[in-house]
């Protein structure tokens, strides 16, 4: 019982910090989001170019704000106790689905450039692509979006609103609701995210298909999202806030998930390209074709490497995962790679000639990275960082790696 | 189980060690800090359920056992790639639909299971032999009192093997740590 004195006499809200951190990474996100237009607008970048480094940084910060979902979903799901202390850093980022919402309306205008189906003339020429049509088309695309946007929304306000509830009423119902609805909500999070990821990226080569493509979308958000917690954790830290409440156990933890879905992305990434490699069809094997020629096999080996065989090594004995400065540095060190995955899934599109990223492409990313960090931030202004009042917070607060 | 035999009814039973019987977790934790700081080696601890935090009380190294796994996934991956690469690849060469002989990318699959089966057999019987499984009998379970280990019960056993031991002191030693009884185990 002594440890929750400690958490309750420590820093766990943002205050005056929360209102400055979420204003000035909103201001830093508009403001990059504004140099990127203006890149395209001068002419130093193509409208085509920018809309597929928009789309690399918004499906990017949307699978790190849909593996937030998958946590809080778990967590429930599994009757949770040791991540009661670090949920509501992943409520927080879900609570920026609806600002992720209004992001997407440039993957809407964009549309035409970024997808050949979306065109009628290419669809009428191309045999396969016409018989993909009838799923394929601008206004089902528009309506599926509308809903899997929606299922979001709906799923992550209903458990960050609960949360903060009990934060004030201690009502231990909540919980009960809560887990009880997290097996659907964990079914319908699976079908849209899978579908999601087929609409979003594996349609940019409407003649290509790989029934696995969802799985591996899936696996490098939760990479992602293991990642980011560590990281905004130590950052939450280093800045005097939870010291008490999270403890090299926790970081402990997250470093397992962390290493075990690194190895399930290779698991995912590599079955994908071994039935693509051993039967050998031209439909299939044309899209890793592309991502081997013109320099973007050193993306694909940088990948094998930096997101698999390196992480898997500096992971693998328990000393690393319990430092928290070594385990925030892999963090980092992910996130940058499921940047570059997501990267090598999205730009051979647009630019089979060369892998380097363009000045957009970072301009992006810091725009839609710091508009999701202020969603989040904005979302636990003036809250608790923990939900303080969880029937397991003890359980969490104690917790040990036996 | 046979009736005793002229040869072991004739050996006189030798003190095996000390167990002590101690009523709370708290107990047992801080008495076995001084047990360890006292300089015994040949010591251990029985508890109904696991306890945190009785690794570092008892001054236990971190377990070799991961060493064991890795070298056994090593083996693993290094023996699947050799049995695929020497049978189709050099010693019985057999050209499947114009794959290579030996490729990389169809050769995982059994590189990994193998990886597995090996790292995990090595977890498995690496734990039977660091534990000394499998043990039939312990000198102290015909102890008065130990079944209680498994309901309710906190003990300590120190050896009679361990240098530092002393039938006497070590009784005295382990009573003044609060021990609720201390009862000799013969072997």
């Amino acid at each position: 019982m002594e440890r929750t004195t400690d958490i309750f006499a420590e820093k766990r809200h943002l205050g005056a910090l929360g209102e400055r951190l979420w204003r000035r990474l909103a201001l830093a996100g508009t403001a990059a989001l504004l140099v990127s237009v203006a890149i395209a607008a001068l002419g130093a970048e193509s409208w085509r170019r920018f809309f597929f480094a928009y789309l690399v940084n918004f499906a990017f910060v949307l699978s790190l704000a849909l593996g937030a979902l998958y946590f809080v979903l778990l967590h429930h799901l599994t009757h949770s106790g040791w991540s009661v202390v670090v949920r509501r850093v992943g409520e927080a980022l879900t609570a920026a689905l609806p600002l992720l919402a209004l992001l997407f309306i440039p993957v809407l205008l964009g549309l035409k450039e970024l997808y050949p189906w979306s065109q009628t003339a290419v669809a009428a020429a191309d045999h396969v692509v016409h018989g993909k049509a009838a799923y394929l088309n601008v206004p089902f695309f528009v309506v599926r979006w509308a809903v899997y946007l929606a299922a979001w929304i709906v799923t992550g306000r209903f458990y960050f609103r609960r949360s903060l509830l009990q934060d004030s009423s201690g009502d231990t119902s909540l919980t009960l609701q809560m887990e009880r609805r997290a097996g659907p909500a964990m079914v319908l999070f699976g079908i849209t995210l899978t579908f999601a990821s087929i609409d979003l990226v594996m349609s940019l080569d409407p003649r290509w298909f790989s029934t696995i493509f969802g799985v591996y979308y899936f696996a490098g958000s939760v990479v992602g999202i293991y990642a980011l917690l560590t990281a905004v954790l130590f950052a939450l830290q280093g800045s005097g806030f939870l010291r008490n409440a999270v403890t090299v156990e926790h970081y402990h933890d997250l470093g397992k998930l962390l290493f075990g879905f690194v190895v399930f992305w290779a698991y995912i990434g590599f079955s994908q390209y071994m039935l693509i490699w051993y039967a050998n069809i031209p439909e299939e094997t044309g899209w890793l074709a592309h991502r081997q020629e013109n320099g973007w096999g050193w993306v694909g080996l940088l990948l094998v490497f930096g997101h698999f065989l390196i992480p898997f090594v500096a992971l693998l004995s328990r000393a690393p995962k319990r430092r928290p400065r070594l385990l925030a540095a892999v963090a980092v060190w992910m996130l940058a790679m499921h940047w570059v995955d997501v990267y090598w899934l999205v730009t051979p599109a647009v630019s089979p000639g060369s892998p380097l990223p363009r000045l957009v492409d970072l301009t992006l990313l810091v725009a839609l990275g710091s508009l999701l960090l202020a969603g989040a931030a904005y979302a636990v202004r003036g809250r608790s960082l923990v939900p303080e009042r969880d029937p397991r917070l003890e359980e969490s607060l104690a917790f040990e790696n036996a | 189980m046979s009736e005793p035999t002229a040869a072991t009814a004739a050996r006189a039973p030798r003190t095996w060690g000390l167990l002590a019987e101690f009523d709370t977790v708290g107990a047992l934790l801080a008495a076995l800090e001084k047990v360890r700081d006292a300089g015994y080696v040949a010591f251990d601890a029985y508890a109904p359920f696991p306890i945190h935090g009785l690794d570092e009380s008892m001054g236990i190294r971190m377990s070799r056992l991961p060493w064991l796994v890795a070298g056994g996934g090593a083996t693993g991956a290094a023996a699947g790639l050799l049995l695929q690469w020497w049978t189709n690849g050099f010693d019985y060469k057999y050209l499947v639909s114009g794959k290579p002989f030996f490729g990389l990318p169809a050769a995982i699959p059994i590189t990994f299971e193998l990886t597995v089966l090996l790292a995990s057999l090595g977890a498995f019987i690496g734990l039977l032999v660091a534990n000394r499984f499998p043990e039939l009998y312990h000198p102290v379970l015909p102890a008065r009192g130990f079944a209680r280990a498994t309901t309710d019960g906190f003990f300590i056993s120190v050896e009679a093997r361990d240098p530092a031991f002393d039938a006497v002191g070590t009784r005295e030693f382990l009573e003044k740590l609060g021990a609720k009884q201390v009862e000799k185990v013969e072997d």
